[in-house]
């Protein structure tokens, strides 16, 4: 076994040390990114890739119907209003899809705000492919502004057959706070 | 003491800048038995308050700054203590060495433990209170929604991680390198055994507790998003990373208790330990497997069926190598000539206990039976059983036990058994009729509840007020023995005691085995 010094009580001393720190270090840059990419490969909390898909050319699959359902959900103290245009959509997997969410911002100040999706049956995350997403990025709002805010995804041809109805969840967190720097930029 | 050499330095600076194995141990137990009668008067607030149903003492913000403090300080501040003080006064003599492998970092793993539990006291009088998140510490609980006195938390379990990492590293150091010519691994008594493990785990998960109180600091301090989901992070993280730690430290909790009670139920059944070979493999595989079984406590956040069914069995799995062990010591005890003084009584009280309560652990392990008993009464009541009945009468057993070694003075006996009696039967009253309460679903850390649980609440804080004033008798007893117990000289206190620690004089000198034994 590795020796590290002469004296043995100073080697065990040095190599349980590192082990603490590495143990440290591990919950950083090995539990956090595992915890991410687990959550992502298995779809756990119905997590979807937070970055655009890109379309791959596969034919549209017209002998299935997907039925999608909008939900929307304010966090605790955010006062946007927010909310799909449709609650409910009809979809052939393999077709890209548009629709928008509406945000108002009904305070006099400017907010920043995010969306965090969750898909539901959460095996369905990983089928469930997003073209263009507001929710990819921080939406800033005037006060007293409204605006439309895009989606675009198609569903996975590979969608388990099980699988007829999906539901795509949207909270909306405030991050005015978090975001003040982008703001001072703007 | 000290007839030869030096004794100990005189006044203060004797406690203060002590390196002594023994000084240090002494001061690890009485500053743990000082945090558990703090700890234990949270408990009796706490069971005052749930006397009746209603707000009749306190308020619900109080409360639940209660039920954290009590958490916290009992685990961190009585019982980890407890079994290192043990660990400081025994290991050296169990093994033949004349003191512990680093005794300066020693005092260090000792003297920064008082502060931090002073820090972590000193909230209770803060703007906002104290933490009020549980014991567990919750994020988003313990980050968005936390009272500000949560930063003064953290750095307090900054510090005392820091000292249980120390102390470990002290106890494997000294068990790896200081051991009598002769005592060889599979010699050792079963209490070495058990700490050296133990030890292992704190060096392995005390710095996962420190990521995740530092990955709390940030979040609150330093606009990361760990546990928040605005920001891309997750609050169910947090769980993970606290079960990873948290399951390996409910056995750094409980196996240096199974090394008391290996080392007591074969010195009072006069037969060596049955299954010695199999106690050290046992200790080893539960140690193994508590890493790999965090997620049970958290069988409702939404896993998926796959993982909910790997953590059930690794779970049921561990009951194996604890059954391997309360066999050993029923096997022990069998056709043994057994005697009943009170480190005994409060062994064998540990055996029935631990038991049920590993058998309520058992009943929790299964998934989907869990989704009714959790962070229901009936967790309450089954930790309790491991963790009073197991961990803190293992450490009163090994109090009885080891005093007379100490002081050179005997406990008043009849006392003892007093004390462990109204233990027994008020632990039982107050802990018991909890597992009632939880299957018809009482939920844990409320301050008011509904009225068909009211009788077995105020049973329950009857037993609690027994269990508590016990205590005081125990304290009494230990006091009563260091200054006026009748005086004894026997190298051995018990007749079927066994181990290197009898062979020395009692009291117990202050420097021991400066020259090695010869272990045959």
């Amino acid at each position: 076994m590795l020796r590290v010094s002469s004296n043995p009580v100073v080697d065990t001393v040095v190599k349980l040390a590192s082990t603490a720190v590495v143990m440290f270090a591990f919950v950083f840059v090995v539990m956090v990114p595992l915890y991410d990419v687990l959550c992502d490969a298995l779809g756990i909390n119905g997590k979807t890739n937070g970055e655009a898909y890109t379309a791959v050319q596969a034919g549209v699959d017209e002998s299935r119907t997907v039925t999608i359902q909008f939900v929307a959900t304010n966090n605790e103290g955010m006062p946007w209003d927010f909310g799909p245009s449709v609650t409910m959509m009809k979809v052939h997997p393999g077709a890209s899809n548009d629709t928008v969410f509406h945000a108002r911002n009904p305070l006099p100040q400017a907010m920043v705000a995010q969306a965090i999706p969750s898909v539901s049956p959460a095996r369905a995350a990983a089928y469930f492919h997003k073209t263009e997403c507001f929710c990819f990025n921080q939406q800033p709002l005037d006060g007293d502004t409204s605006a439309e805010m895009p989606l675009q995804f198609i569903i996975d041809r590979e969608l388990p057959g099980d699988i007829h109805t999906i539901t795509l969840s949207y909270t909306i967190f405030d991050v005015t706070d978090m975001a003040k720097g982008a703001i001072a930029a703007r | 003491m000290g007839a030869h050499h030096h004794g100990p330095a005189k006044g203060l600076s004797r406690w203060l800048f002590t390196t002594n194995h023994k000084d240090i141990g002494t001061m690890y137990l009485w500053f743990s038995f000082s945090m558990f009668i703090l700890g234990g008067a949270f408990a009796m607030i706490i069971r005052a308050e749930l006397f009746q149903p209603g707000m009749q003492l306190i308020n619900p913000a109080f409360f639940n700054q209660m039920t954290t403090l009590h958490g916290l300080i009992m685990v961190f501040g009585a019982i980890m203590p407890s079994f290192v003080g043990l660990a400081n006064w025994m290991i050296p003599m169990m093994i033949g060495a004349p003191d512990m492998a680093l005794p300066r970092m020693n005092n260090w793993s000792f003297w920064i433990l008082p502060p931090a539990f002073l820090i972590l006291a000193s909230t209770l009088f803060m703007e906002g209170g104290a933490p009020n998140f549980g014991w567990t510490f919750y994020a988003p609980l313990s980050t968005t929604y936390a009272p500000p006195s949560v930063t003064y938390f953290i750095f307090s379990i900054h510090v005392l991680g820091l000292s249980s990492i120390m102390g470990s590293i002290n106890i494997i150091a000294t068990v790896m390198n200081m051991r009598a010519p002769g005592m060889t691994y599979m010699k050792m008594p079963l209490f070495v055994w058990t700490w050296l493990i133990t030890a292992f785990l704190l060096v392995a998960v005390m710095p996962v507790l420190a990521g995740a109180v530092t990955m709390m600091l940030m979040d609150i301090h330093f606009g990361t998003s760990f546990f928040s989901a605005a920001g891309g992070g997750d609050p169910v993280l947090f769980q993970h990373i606290f079960w990873f730690f948290g399951h390996p430290e409910v056995y750094i909790i409980i196996l240096p208790a199974f090394g008391v009670v290996s080392q007591i139920i074969p010195a009072f059944a006069r037969k060596p330990l049955f299954g010695y070979d199999s106690m050290v493999y046992a200790t080893a595989a539960i140690a193994f497997l508590s890493f790999v079984v965090w997620a049970h406590h958290m069988y409702t956040v939404g896993m998926p069926v796959a993982g909910e069914l790997f953590f059930m069995y690794a779970t049921m799995l561990i009951a194996v190598p604890t059954g391997v062990k309360v066999f050993n010591w029923v096997t022990t005890m069998w056709r043994g000539s057994m005697t009943f003084e009170t480190p005994m009584l409060f062994c064998i009280g540990f055996l029935v206990l631990f038991t049920i309560g590993g058998f309520t652990g058992l009943m929790l392990s299964i998934a989907p039976a869990d989704f009714q008993y959790h962070d229901s009464y009936f967790v309450v009541a089954h930790f309790h059983y491991v963790m009073v009945a197991g961990a803190v009468f293992a450490m009163s057993a090994a109090v009885y036990y080891w005093l007379p070694k100490w002081c050179g003075r005997m406990y008043n006996e009849a006392m003892g058994k007093t004390h462990f009696w109204i233990s027994f039967v008020g632990f039982n009253i107050a802990f018991f009729p909890q597992h009632f309460v939880g299957l018809a679903g009482m939920p844990r850390r409320i301050p008011d509840y509904a009225l068909q649980f009211a009788d077995f609440n105020m049973i329950s804080s009857i037993g609690a007020f027994i269990y508590g004033a016990s205590q005081i008798l125990f304290l009494y007893n230990v006091v009563a023995t260091i200054v006026a117990g009748k005086p004894t000289s026997d190298a051995k206190t018990w007749e079927g005691a066994e181990g290197l620690e009898w062979t020395v004089a009692t009291p117990a000198p202050y420097h021991t085995f400066e020259t090695p034994p010869q272990v045959r």
